[in-house]
């Protein structure tokens, strides 16, 4: 190991199964190529979900993304392309030795992951305080808006109060109808006792207010967004420590000799991270 | 640069760089005014455009795809590719089912 780390500050490091610096250079790159394909292909499986359901039931994702605020989102995306900005900077400065610029663009890009991490944290915090969560814990209360800085347009909250007063009215008549199902088509007993496709949509009081009521399932679009969005969040988290190992091997000097094929794969990588974010905001703030 | 055949590696300009934030930071404020505009059904084909045209501008400028051996791009082009079938498919088989749907009616779902 110490003598690895001796051979690559004089610029030699080529391991004994490589041909050369170069065959060592490239099968770095096609390993990294190979890892970000494996990484779309993780994230497909999410956006396999967001297609169907939004293909289905495309009036749970119109109101859903009322509840985001576009301008945090066109925010962490200008943060996102600017890191990648000074990540591509950073490869840039050591591939030439520029071993200053380097540290300060590894730290600028360090700074913008932070940031990111911490526009979603008060996105998150809106999301918590209002219920808006996943599955079954999906429990919209609006009322105590006024303390909290996430700005939900005032229509909205008033359109999501009237939506939970009919959605009560519907439990309480929806259940002596549910028999009503044809039993010859399952014989797996009810379990959906909630308001499931009967709150309806009255497309004139959409039209009044700009919003929808609360259609059946709302709950599936905050699933598939906190879903993405946290899958997308640890990726994130993991691009800061790998940027602050990058810090750590610049400071002990293993970028000196010219050597850059860490920094340039954690930057493939937090590319990737950018690639992966231009989509999420498009399809879960941008309906 | 002794470790690396200069012949091999792309450095890029810083000029390069810049010019390609400028253009993804117009990409998003296209992107965001674009969604501000009701175009019916064609607003998320629009959108699904810009966002592609800011990945390829990513992945050929800043992921080095454009100077790179083509294969990397054959190979990340693949995932993408498996990813649509894996996509296509299954909106065919829900296309399928989803009207034999009872509505209000879902065993096994809530609780």
């Amino acid at each position: 190991m110490a003598d690895q780390a001796h051979a690559q500050r004089d610029g030699l490091a080529v391991d004994h199964h490589f041909e050369n610096a170069d065959q060592q250079y490239q099968s770095a790159k096609l390993g990294m190529w190979v890892f970000l394909g494996t990484e779309i292909l993780f994230f497909g499986g999410l956006f396999v979900a967001y297609s169907v359901y939004r293909a289905n039931h495309p009036e749970i994702f119109i109101f859903g993304h009322h509840f985001l605020d576009k301008n945090l989102g066109a925010l962490n995306t200008v943060i996102l392309i600017c890191s990648s900005l000074t990540a591509a900077w950073a490869v840039r400065a050591a591939q030439l030795r520029q071993i200053g610029m380097l540290k300060l663009m590894i730290l600028l890009t360090i700074l913008c992951a932070l940031g990111f991490m911490g526009v979603k944290s008060v996105e998150y915090n809106g999301k918590w305080k209002h219920g808006l969560l996943w599955a079954g814990q999906y429990d919209p209360h609006l009322e105590d808006h006024g303390e909290t800085s996430h700005d939900i347009i005032g229509e909205e909250i008033a359109a999501e109060a009237d939506a939970e007063i009919v959605t009560e009215e519907m439990v309480v008549e929806a259940s002596p109808a549910l028999p009503a199902a044809d039993p010859d088509r399952s014989t797996i007993a009810p379990a959906a006792e909630g308001p499931a496709g009967l709150a309806v949509e009255d497309p004139a009081a959409a039209e009044d207010t700009g919003v929808e009521v609360e259609p059946a399932n709302a709950q599936t679009y905050f699933s598939i967004y906190f879903l993405l969005t946290g899958l997308h969040g640890i990726h994130v988290l993991g691009g800061i420590g790998a940027f602050i190992w990058l810090l750590l091997c610049a400071r002990r000097g293993d970028f000196d000799s010219g050597h850059f094929t860490r920094v340039d794969m954690v930057a493939l990588y937090w590319h990737l991270v950018d690639l992966i974010w231009i989509y999420l905001f498009l399809l879960l703030y941008l309906i | 640069m002794s470790e690396h055949d200069s012949s091999v590696v792309h450095v890029s300009s810083v000029r390069l760089l810049l010019i390609v934030w400028v253009a993804l930071m117009i990409g998003t404020w296209l992107t965001v005014s674009a969604s501000n505009i009701d175009l019916g059904f064609l607003n998320i084909w629009v959108g699904l455009a810009i966002a592609t045209a800011k990945a390829l501008l990513v992945g050929l400028y800043y992921m080095h795809l454009r100077w790179d051996k083509p294969f990397n791009s054959f190979v990340f082009l693949g995932a993408f590719f498996f990813l649509l079938l894996f996509i296509g498919f299954a909106m065919m088989d829900s296309a399928h089912y989803q009207p034999n749907l009872i509505p209000g009616y879902s065993p096994g779902m809530g609780d």
